[in-house]
């Protein structure tokens, strides 16, 4: 059956006005009737609970770090996306819906990514208001910059630290609501299960970090806010708590699982030094305004020091496969041509495994001063990690995993195929296709948690009429057991190895067989591979301590747990997938000149897996796009 | 290279701690002091016992996450870098380094290496935003911010609320952290409806939450991975007279 994702009738650009119309209200003397539980505090889940909050309903945040302000939004550098055209350069709504559209290799659907188009503008208007001091120019007005994928300059940004300003005014909305009541906040918490009652999600389970105490909350509806899946990888760009345990336990309830396989390897990272790695750092892509992308023409030149290469003999890869985008080619595009590079041997630095980012001409051209107000804080970060001066010598910058675009599939409401659970942010799948353009997670994670999820979840509860459960149900009581046990039966192994030692050999597992390209060979061996790992896992893993304290060994064996599993359905998806589109390359599916090769005829759906239990392989729903707007074309950058 | 570490254990807050010495061996001039850690770890759970425990996340010095005291000050005293961010090129082989918890009344100890910052968020709960709800706003370009203003109010946003100035202090004082956050709001024309009444509400949670007072010994700064600036402690005075003459 044919998944319907409740997208509204009539022309696309008064489809979302229209809706907003036509949606159930819920009176304000009303709403603080109704308990929402939103789990997760970045940009979407603190916008969502801000919003919510403000509109009169009272609201449960909560977040495993010790402060809603850490989220891993904060680590966001680049910029954020919105269809202002103050930059005068001819950008647009429909031009943004366009550009995401096509960055997302015609994967997304279409009437998603018009309305978060359209709200784009309004987000930046509340971030001013609420004091995020945006970058300006001397005039006083806002300061634009280009990113990848675009040809308009539509990015907005605070220095380095766009992610860190963005959330800060979302946390301080959402302190103004502590402080005033309407939100409680729980942080150091972790939701470990969803509760689902006559088939509809009204509650979840969570454990105290501090004190390991398992309790329920019960809620008239449940918002996911829990971020992307990228640690199945180990090695990322994310912050090291980053995990798919709560949409994967939804998941396991019955909300499905949209596009998996649509992973995002972004192009400009810090390459691995070594063994002990525990987490990769991202060089912003806003660096390729400025910077080129080169590697050695000639092998034999990998060694030399970048400037003793003269220029004759540098291949400035980028802008020769793509003149008219260069160095700001899309993500997707930009990472298989630097593996291409490092495989053909010309990549530089250990193991032959980067290629440089060079800012010489910029700062001949613009000077020193100028290149350090834009990026002065990537550069000391840089220069923290691996003791190199930018401004000396080039970066060496190698890919690595970034961003997942999968996660539950949801409606255009935002809510997944269980009444009652949204999920917004990164967590959902929503927007950007088979791959993302940069400075749109932020613009995305805002727009779903300030301008969209108000409005569909009031309709929701205005249309669901249900009595919020008590949580001495037997549902509740039951999910609470399992927690229990499950927590007891990672504690009572106490095998040989760590967490981390699984972890880490499944996500290089992942990275060799569904990591920058696939094929079916190798996904074979990886979903042969993936139980071996689990059941060795599930024998002989070491989690010391109690379950009665804090307790961070057990946390991250529980989402190890959950990563062991959701690799599976990663790879799963990944090899039934036999085209290549966006971030899912399939090697069998390439043009002669080694670009992807998109199937439309027989691909063109959103691929929903519903969980048939872990030895049964997952059914697949599809939900077919079809664009009334605009017509699939082939994606160039040429 | 080898390091000797003396790290401060403590169950939890009802359980007294004391320095426990472990050897970190076969390290990586390339590692992070966090991977260090790591590895330490490693060794301790497969020994069997129980790892030390302490806060990271982002480990790129943005979230705030990472507390820890090395050899006395907090985050380890290099210029602007948060403890996630030093690398072990920075020490040498054979040192004995001392790893310690932020240490302040306002700041309860949880469990090792970790405590209990939600005294920072109270602050910021009590005024520390524009009281702005969604939508409805003008346009973004509707006022006009001179560029050197919003700069100097993104200098002070840029705090990440770690609490190194306060571990720091002598007096357990969170001026530092107020002070930018004032600063930040009141600078901006957005924030200035609320002016006096966010420094006047935020300075009183602060010394309602048991941090000390402030005596511009300026290790605060010093310590600050965001090399927030001292200036904005006196920027914040003149924003606190003015608002308490009008009250
Ligand atoms: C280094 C880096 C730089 C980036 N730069 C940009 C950029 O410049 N522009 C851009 O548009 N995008 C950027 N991105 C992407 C963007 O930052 C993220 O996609 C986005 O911030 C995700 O926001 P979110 O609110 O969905 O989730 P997150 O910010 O990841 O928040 C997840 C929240 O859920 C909570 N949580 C998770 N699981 C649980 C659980 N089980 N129980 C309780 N709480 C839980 C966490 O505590 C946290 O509060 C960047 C990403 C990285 C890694």
């Amino acid at each position: 059956m044919p998944l319907n994702a409740q997208i509204p009738s009539g022309p696309l650009a008064q489809k979302w006005e229209q809706y907003k119309f036509d949606l159930k209200l819920i009176n304000p003397a009303n709403k603080r009737k109704f308990d929402l539980l939103v789990v997760g505090s970045g940009l979407a889940g603190a916008s969502a609970a801000a919003a919510l909050a403000e509109l009169g309903y009272r609201v449960k945040c909560f977040c495993f770090q010790d402060s809603p302000r850490r989220a891993h939004s904060i680590s966001a550098q680049g910029g954020i996306n919105a269809a202002k055209n103050y930059a005068n350069d001819g950008d647009s709504v429909y031009r943004l819906f366009y550009d995401t559209l096509k960055g997302g290799d015609f994967r997304a659907r279409e009437a998603n990514v018009y309305r978060l188009a359209q709200v784009s503008g309004a987000i930046i208007d509340q971030c001013v208001a609420q004091g995020v001091p945006f970058a300006r120019e001397y005039g006083g007005l806002l300061a634009n910059r280009s990113f990848g994928g675009a040809q308009v300059s539509r990015t907005f940004y605070a220095r380095g630290q766009t992610g860190q300003q963005l959330l800060l005014g979302a946390y301080q909305a959402l302190c103004r609501q502590i402080g005033l009541g309407t939100v409680k906040m729980f942080p150091r918490t972790e939701m470990l299960d969803l509760v689902v009652v006559d088939g509809h999600a009204q509650g979840i389970v969570v454990r105290d970090l501090v004190t390991g105490q398992i309790s329920s909350h019960a809620g008239d509806a449940v918002v996911l806010a829990t971020g992307g899946y990228s640690n199945v990888f180990f090695l990322s760009t994310n912050a090291k708590g980053c995990n798919v345990t709560a949409i994967w336990r939804a998941y396991k309830k019955g909300a499905f699982f949209a596009n998996p396989c649509y992973t995002q390897i972004h192009p400009t990272c810090i390459p691995v030094s070594g063994e002990h790695q525990s987490k990769l750092t991202l060089m912003s892509e806003s660096l390729r305004n400025d910077g080129r992308v080169w590697v050695p023409l000639n092998k034999a030149d990998r060694a030399k020091p970048p400037a003793a290469i003269p220029e004759t003999d540098r291949d400035y890869f980028l802008e020769r496969k793509y003149p008219s985008y260069g160095n700001l080619a899309p993500r997707d595009i930009s990472s298989r041509a630097a593996k291409e590079a490092c495989d053909a041997g010309r990549g530089v630095g250990p193991g032959g495994l980067g290629v440089y980012l060079d800012f010489a001409d910029a700062i001949q051209r613009l000077g020193q001063p100028i290149i350090r107000d834009r990026y002065g804080n990537l550069f000391d970060m840089y220069e923290k990690i691996t003791g190199e001066n930018a401004s000396q010598a080039p970066m060496r910058i190698y890919p690595a995993v970034h961003y997942t675009m999968g996660g539950t599939w949801v409606d255009y409401n935002l809510m997944s195929t269980l009444p009652g659970l949204f999920v917004i942010g990164e967590a959902n799948f929503s927007d950007h296709g088979a791959n993302r353009l940069g400075a749109s997670a932020l613009m995305q994670g805002l727009a779903d948690g300030y301008f969209v999820l108000p409005y569909t979840l009031g309709h929701y509860l205005a249309t669901a009429k249900r009595p919020r459960p008590a949580t001495s149900r037997a549902e509740f009581k039951q999910a609470e057991a399992d927690t229990r046990a499950f927590i007891q039966r990672l504690l009572t192994i106490k095998g040989k190895r760590t967490p981390t030692s699984l972890h880490r050999e499944l996500g290089r597992l992942l990275w060799e067989k569904c990591g920058m390209a696939r094929n079916e060979t190798g996904l074979r061996e990886a979903l042969r591979r993936i139980p071996e790992l689990r059941a060795e896992f599930w024998q002989n893993v070491n989690v010391p301590g109690e379950s009665g304290d804090l307790n961070q060994s057990l946390e991250y064996a529980g989402r190890v747990a959950d990563f062991m599993e959701f690799a599976e359905l990663l790879c799963h998806d990944a090899l039934h997938r036999r085209e290549s589109c966006g971030g899912h390359f399939r090697e069998e599916f390439q043009t002669p000149d080694g670009e992807a090769r998109r199937d439309d005829q027989n691909f063109a759906y959103v691929a929903a897996w519903e969980y048939q239990g872990l030895e049964k392989p997952p059914v697949l729903h599809k939900e077919p796009l079809q664009y009334e707007e605009i017509s699939m074309s082939t994606r160039s950058y040429a | 290279m080898n390091l000797t570490l003396k790290v401060w254990r403590q169950k939890n807050a009802a359980t007294p701690g004391r320095f426990q010495t472990y050897p970190a061996r076969n390290l990586s001039p390339d590692m992070s002091f966090l991977e260090m850690l790591d590895v330490v770890n490693e060794d301790l759970i497969t020994r069997g016992e129980e790892p030390i425990a302490f806060d990271s996340d982002c480990r790129e010095g943005i979230c705030g996450m990472c507390s820890i005291v090395i050899n006395g000050i907090p985050h380890g005293g290099h210029h602007g870098t948060a403890a996630c961010q030093l690398h072990l090129r920075h020490f040498q082989d054979g040192d004995t380094l001392t790893l310690e918890p932020w240490r302040a009344k306002a700041f309860p100890l949880i469990k090792d290496l970790i405590v209990n910052r939600t005294a920072l968020d109270r602050i910021i709960q009590a005024g520390g935003f524009v009281s702005v709800s969604t939508g409805g706003t003008p346009d973004a370009n509707a006022l006009p911010v001179p560029k050197d203003i919003a700069d100097r109010a993104m200098d002070a946003a840029a705090c990440i609320g770690c609490g190194a100035c306060v571990a720091v202090c002598k007096n357990a004082s969170a001026m530092l952290f107020v002070a930018a956050k004032v600063s930040h709001l009141n600078l901006l024309p957005q924030g200035k409806a609320e002016k006096d009444r966010r420094v006047l509400n935020l300075v009183k949670q602060m010394d309602m939450e048991g941090f000390g007072g402030c005596t511009v010994t300026g290790s605060c700064e010093a310590v600050c991975p965001k090399e927030i600036s001292l200036s904005f402690i006196a920027r914040m005075n003149r924003d606190y007279g003015a608002a308490i003459i009008k009250s």
